[in-house]
């Protein structure tokens, strides 16, 4: 009897905790979250539509709205950088950045990790360089939220990837001969269970990996700048306010760089495991 | 049981907690990220890369020409000084052996010439010589005519005068022919 008194306690007191805690942390995940609406405070609220189709949930929500912008700002900007290359052969302005960038994916990337061929793959590579790329920067803007701190949208883009790296491997050696390429040579029969099961983890491991890191990263970041913006409410004092701005501060401009780097880890990773999948003498 | 009971409470306050964690997978935001990028990518790829990289590479192919065609033009430039150089070299022997070759010749003008002058001065001396002697020999002749004449006269005259004029002439004559002799 005691027992159980103390168990349903310490489990009342577990639920005040976490009933507290989410009152404090409420506010930090709200700009994390996913949400049905746009939120502009103080001027309003957007509610976006709901759909539901086929028994699956296909509503408008806040970071598909940021994805699609992401994608109408990305489009505007390369159409309009490949109609001024029809002009001239010179780029002006803007168009530099972005040429230094495609020439970066372009020789930096595809072309050491991929190799021969590396060609039919740039469309995809540049695509997912440039939707990271400007998805993580809109991130950044105030008032929008980070799609790519979204965990469904890191998997699709992972997902993605893993298809790209199937099918590459596939079209290169053949759908046989591309499973029968994961095993490495030379492996002893005894061992060829283990090794099988080894490498198809890894194989979903891989893109795994792609989507959480892209997802960890984007989501810390803002949770470290609304920490320290909370350090003000939690310590309810006027002189943290310079450390917990400056600190902010810097990492928002961490948050610049980790924009740049994680787009490019994503698709430096996926051209890499696209070039193991394509060329599988290792 | 009891720690059933105790799962499914804190499971409960779990879920209750954020009404949603960043982990929570949403199936239809996948699909909808996942259709909205292959759309972007098809997109992009017919009206963004396929004309950049396009120009891209042509650009890069136009440098690498540009550049192989100065690097050629570097070397052809190179070699017309060098057949320049050498054509210079041959002409100015060409124009040394041609100075030679008229010094040579006028030298040897110059000594024929000179010959031929000398031959033609002591020609003229030799004619002159010739000249002077045909000369002195009419003139002698002509004097021996005239000396004769005169003789001739002056005996005329003695004889006039001396009356024996035959004498006389026989005399002169006489005188004449041993001059003749001598």
């Amino acid at each position: 009897m005691t027992t159980l008194d103390t168990l349903h306690t310490a489990a009342d007191s577990l639920k005040t905790a976490v009933a507290s805690k989410t009152q404090d942390t409420g506010w930090i995940m709200h700009h994390i979250l996913d949400s049905r609406e746009l939120d502009f405070p103080p001027f309003g609220v957007i509610h976006l539509p709901e759909i539901h189709l086929f028994g699956i949930d296909l509503s408008i929500t806040k970071h598909l709205v940021f994805i699609w912008l992401a994608v109408i700002l990305m489009s505007f900007i390369l159409i309009r950088a490949a109609k001024s290359y029809k002009k001239s052969r010179i780029p002006r302005g803007f168009n530099n950045v972005l040429e230094v960038l495609i020439v970066f994916v372009r020789d930096e990337i595809a072309a050491p990790t991929i190799g021969k061929g590396f060609e039919r793959f740039l469309p995809y590579l540049l695509t997912v360089f440039f939707f990271i790329l400007t998805a993580n920067f809109i991130g950044l803007v105030p008032y929008s939220s980070t799609s790519t701190s979204n965990i469904s949208v890191t998997a699709s883009l992972a997902l993605i990837s893993f298809a790209v790296i199937q099918i590459g491997g596939m079209m290169k050696n053949g759908i046989f001969g591309y499973f029968r390429g994961l095993i490495p040579h030379g492996i002893p029969a005894w061992l060829l269970p283990i090794m099988i099961i080894v490498e198809l983890l890894g194989l979903f491991t891989k893109p795994f990996a792609l989507a959480v890191r892209l997802f960890a990263n984007m989501t810390a970041g803002h949770i470290v700048i609304m920490a320290l913006l909370g350090l003000i409410f939690i310590l309810r004092t006027y002189f943290v306010v310079p450390v917990s701005i400056s600190f902010a501060l810097f990492i928002y401009l961490l948050e610049i760089l980790v924009a740049l780097i994680q787009a490019y880890i994503f698709t430096m990773l996926s051209s890499l495991f696209i070039g193991m999948a394509v060329h599988q003498e290792h | 049981m009891l720690l059933s009971k105790l799962i499914a409470i804190i499971a409960l306050s779990g879920s209750e907690a954020g009404g949603g964690s960043p982990l929570d997978v949403n199936p239809g935001l996948i699909l909808w990220t996942i259709v909205t990028f292959i759309l972007l990518m098809v997109i992009l790829k017919k009206a963004a890369w396929k004309p950049i990289l396009n120009s891209l590479s042509e650009r890069e192919l136009f440098i690498k020409e540009s550049l192989e065609k100065a690097e050629k033009a570097r070397i052809d430039a190179e070699k017309l000084i060098q057949d320049n150089k050498s054509a210079m070299v041959k002409a100015e022997k060409e124009a040394q052996h041609i100075i030679e070759q008229t010094r040579e010749y006028s030298e040897k003008l110059k000594s024929q010439m000179l010959d031929e002058s000398k031959a033609q001065s002591a020609k003229m001396i030799e004619d002159a010589k010739s000249e002077i002697e045909r000369k002195n020999q009419e003139a002698f002749v002509k004097l021996k005519n005239q000396v004769a004449e005169i003789a001739v006269d002056a005996a005329e005259k003695i004889i006039r005068s001396n009356l024996d004029k035959e004498k006389q002439v026989g005399i002169i004559n006489k005188y004449l022919d041993e001059l003749q002799k001598n």
